[in-house]
């Protein structure tokens, strides 16, 4: 075939092409391509909204996380998306710059998601139970406060102090957390009790 | 018209032939962003990648707080920061200005690209990338007067700011607006959005900034991102924001006079082809040069020398 392929029928060949792309460089070529859809489509139509708050600061902005799917029995929960809620008082919807990639903070592989212990002596943490790691804060708690404990004044005054454990409690906790974790750890004599937030 | 087209397109690169719109054009939004309540905390790039979902890699500090150093495929939001000592009261000031797409009313992008569909501009005002059709040839960079397309390394295509065209679409705003913490980024109606900038143009002048204004620059027909700057009359001190943009002369000539002789020139070709084969018709070989080239093939073959070889005819 291509033996038969003279310079002419070369010649004539080329310049028929020459003539298309010339009709399509004078724009006839968009008349005939359907206008595809262009917006990229929205991609939190379907999921499951779950209302929270952002573990970061004490601010303590509301957040909403966008869940896969409809949490329907077959279909494993995955968020792929936190955006602020625009009808959270604190924040009305807006984000910091470390709210807005909260996905990450979630996704990450050094997220913490499990009690860890790091046993005296032991240079690594290994994964222990709840049980475990709340059975043994409780113990050390309690050891260290019957050995610690300030019943009374040098004058004699009964002033009840625990002032060798210190409490650090989280930010974001709603009014009745905070409340209830007050009354806990100074009901327990605990004076050195502070914020996440303000370390 | 489309029936499953979400926004309706105004203008189309490469593509002299838009259809008709048949419904009416909507609201023309824009993103309003205040300079002078930019407290650059970055909540807007961290919004932006997060919506788009990107991923930027970990950088390295060059002693800015630009973060990449410049717009990226995957950054295409930046918050340039800029000291300047302002002469009239000695005082440094840090300006940070949020880059990105302006979605200008004329874009030069649009008009530079060769290719069908790559880039098009909604009714509503928003100029979008349509990488299906783009061919990264990288036109709409040199076309752009803001110099914000960047070219990705993976798939040589063209990406900026969509303003969000997907949330636009269904009635939300733009992902960095959504975010901003101090509201220095608002979105909304192109009009509500200049009465929005009026205000706080008089309040910036109450408060001392003579020059405070609106920057919704008139030589690319008006611009879809505004910005409110405190120092209107040096746009240039905002790290580089242009004093009057314009499409590169450039691309008005590729794209206007030069294509127009390109295609006049390829019409002649073909039209002055046409008829010398019509007039002059194709060239024919004579008996005699049939027998002088066999002359000549004996002769070779014969190995005898040939002093004076006659050209065929």
């Amino acid at each position: 075939m291509i033996g038969e392929f003279s310079r002419r029928q070369f010649l004539r060949t080329a310049g028929a092409g020459i003539a298309g792309t010339t009709l399509g460089a004078m724009g006839f070529g968009g008349a005939e391509q359907a206008l595809a859809q262009a917006v990229r489509p929205f991609r939190l139509a379907q999921t499951t909204e779950t209302r929270n708050t952002c573990p970061y600061c004490s601010v303590a902005c509301g957040i909403i996380m966008y869940g896969l799917g409809d949490r329907s029995r077959n279909t494993q929960a995955s968020l792929i998306h936190i955006e602020g809620d625009p009808d959270h008082p604190v924040n009305r919807g807006t984000l910091c710059p470390k709210g807005a990639a909260l996905l990450d903070f979630v996704k990450a592989d050094t997220r913490l998601k499990h009690p860890m212990y790091r046993k005296p002596g032991s240079d690594k943490f290994e994964r222990v139970t709840w049980d475990f790691a709340l059975d043994r804060i409780a113990r050390l708690m309690k050891d260290d406060r019957d050995a610690n404990f300030i019943e009374k004044n040098k004058d004699g005054v009964t002033v009840n102090r625990w002032t060798t454990t210190g409490f650090l409690a989280a930010s974001a906790t709603t009014n009745e957390t905070a409340t209830l974790t007050y009354k806990v750890v100074r009901s327990a004599g605990m004076l050195v009790f502070d914020n996440q937030a303000r370390v | 018209m489309s029936s499953y087209q979400s926004l309706d397109i105004k203008r189309r690169s490469a593509t002299e032939f838009t259809p008709p719109a048949i419904r009416s054009t909507g609201l023309e939004v824009a993103k309003l962003i205040d300079v002078s309540k930019c407290i650059g905390c970055k909540a807007c790039q961290s919004a932006c990648l997060e919506w788009n979902n990107l991923k930027e890699d970990v950088g390295v500090n060059v002693g800015v707080y630009d973060n990449p150093h410049d717009l990226t495929p995957h950054s295409w939001t930046l918050m340039r920061f800029s000291e300047w000592d302002n002469p009239d009261t000695g005082n440094m000031e840090w300006l940070i200005r949020k880059d990105g797409c302006m979605h200008c009313e004329d874009p030069g992008c649009l008009k530079a690209c060769p290719a069908p569909g790559a880039i098009v501009q909604y009714t509503n005002g928003i100029v979008d990338f349509i990488s299906e059709n783009c061919i990264g040839c990288a036109y709409c960079v040199k076309g752009c007067p803001f110099n914000i397309p960047r070219i990705s390394a993976v798939d040589r295509k063209s990406y900026k700011c969509t303003l969000c065209s997907d949330r636009v679409a269904v009635g939300q705003g733009p992902a960095c607006a959504k975010a901003c913490p101090t509201a220095a980024i608002m979105f909304g109606s192109k009009t509500d959005m200049q009465e929005q900038a009026a205000r706080r143009v008089e309040d910036l002048k109450s408060r001392g900034y003579a020059n405070a204004g609106l920057y919704d620059p008139a030589g690319v027909g008006g611009t879809h991102v505004m910005y409110v700057l405190h120092h209107a009359d040096k746009p240039e001190i905002y790290h580089g924001l242009p004093n009057d943009p314009k499409i590169s002369p450039l691309v008005n000539a590729w794209k206007g006079g030069a294509k127009l002789l390109a295609l006049g020139a390829i019409a002649f070709a073909a039209v002055g082809a046409f008829f010398h084969h019509t007039v002059v018709g194709p060239n024919k070989v004579s008996p005699t040069d049939e027998e002088n080239a066999a002359d000549l093939v004996e002769e070779a073959e014969n190995g005898s020398p040939q002093p004076e070889p006659t050209r065929a005819g």
